[in-house]
């Protein structure tokens, strides 16, 4: 049922790359968050745009993946994760998305703006650091990536509860703080 | 209906909705998550293998994160390009050094700015790659999977975030 022929035609997937790639950037620029302001603004938990976009994605998002991987067409790639890796890089990231204001995809998108910061402070950055990652990577890999491993890759499986209770119960929990923004007029 | 297109901004309601429904094509089309940082890997990469491509074959992560030309690297182009077309027709392009949040905070000389932004990329890079994804790929699309470890990576994003924004311009700024 999945495409696989597709998936595997290399030249195929890279004009796919290209169009997902300009399809995301417009859809981030209409959203507002390719803008300096609005991420920090977010972060400074004064305006909340990123969060709203990013919980209206994952609203839509987790009903329509799990609804095609029900019909066949699609799989998880979901990984397994551990506190060295995911814990430790994501409060790094945290500091350097403070400090840059923009993330790797909505940099791009800066980029697209206008936004020389975003090119020659940001992307620069990302290309050096991503770098310096590769040269840590051998000694991370073996002592820090893998310790403290989460104990499930979903969270169906650590709730063990049936995955379509949990979509309910997100897709409520994401909807409810959507309305609760509303509410409080952030 | 072409009005709409160049409408200066959306409801984040409305770009959120359509970035979810593009991730679900990513996984059916592609067989792949949206994810940016693995870009910046292949441009290290393919800049390095031009310089000394036996110092790039002999490194590990290179052999895992493979630097070539495939969609996991014209994603940051396709960004640059929609993004362009988006605020070029709608009238909001324009080029500028220092932001405005940054400059009202510690002035709009575009050399402190760089630096800072250099730093926060550098770590940003670091960080992506250590936890294995960004805003994209773990905050939407690992928490769209379900995913335990993408879930707990996103909040991570945030707290190291809102932590280093609030003494960044609350308490150095002040």
């Amino acid at each position: 049922m999945m495409l696989v022929r597709l998936h595997k035609n290399k030249n195929a997937q890279i004009i796919l790359g290209l169009l997902f790639g300009i399809v995301f950037g417009f859809l981030l620029q209409k959203g507002g968050v390719t803008d300096y302001n609005v991420i920090t603004g977010q972060l400074l938990l004064t305006d909340f745009t990123v969060l709203k976009l990013m919980l209206s994605a994952v609203i839509v998002g987790m009903i329509g993946f799990h609804l095609l991987k029900h019909l066949g067409y699609v799989q998880s790639h979901a990984a397994e994760g551990s506190f060295g890796s995911n814990v430790i890089g994501g409060l790094i990231f945290g500091v350097g998305f403070a400090l840059l204001g923009y993330c790797p995809g909505t940099v791009a998108g800066a980029v697209g703006t206008g936004a020389l910061d975003a090119l020659i402070g940001g992307m620069v950055g990302l290309v050096i650091g991503a770098g310096f990652f590769a040269e840590l990577y051998p000694t991370l890999r073996t002592r820090i990536l893998t310790w403290g491993p989460f104990p499930a890759v979903t969270v169906p499986e650590f709730l063990n509860l049936n995955q379509w209770i949990v979509i309910i119960l997100m897709e409520i929990f994401m909807i409810g703080a959507l309305v609760l923004l509303g509410y409080l007029g952030l | 209906m072409f009005e709409y297109f160049t409408q200066a901004i959306w409801s984040p309601y409305v770009a959120g909705a359509g970035i979810g429904v593009l991730s679900c094509l990513a996984f059916l089309l592609s067989d792949r998550p949206i994810g940016c940082s693995t870009a910046f890997v292949k441009a290290r990469g393919l800049i390095g293998k031009a310089i000394n491509p036996e110092r790039i074959a002999k490194k590990e992560y290179y052999r895992e994160i493979i630097p070539q030309i495939d969609w996991a690297f014209m994603i940051i182009p396709g960004i640059i390009i929609g993004a362009f077309i988006s605020a070029f027709t709608s009238g909001q392009f324009h080029v500028f050094w220092v932001p405005r949040l940054w400059g009202e905070a510690f002035g709009y000389n575009p050399i402190v700015r760089i630096i800072a932004a250099l730093a926060g990329g550098i770590l940003l890079g670091i960080g992506a790659r250590w936890a294995g994804g960004c805003t994209s790929g773990h905050g939407i699309n690992g928490s769209i999977q379900l995913s335990l470890a993408s879930i707990i990576t996103a909040c991570c994003f945030f707290i190291g975030g809102i932590a280093t924004a609030l003494l960044i311009f609350r308490v150095i700024a002040a």
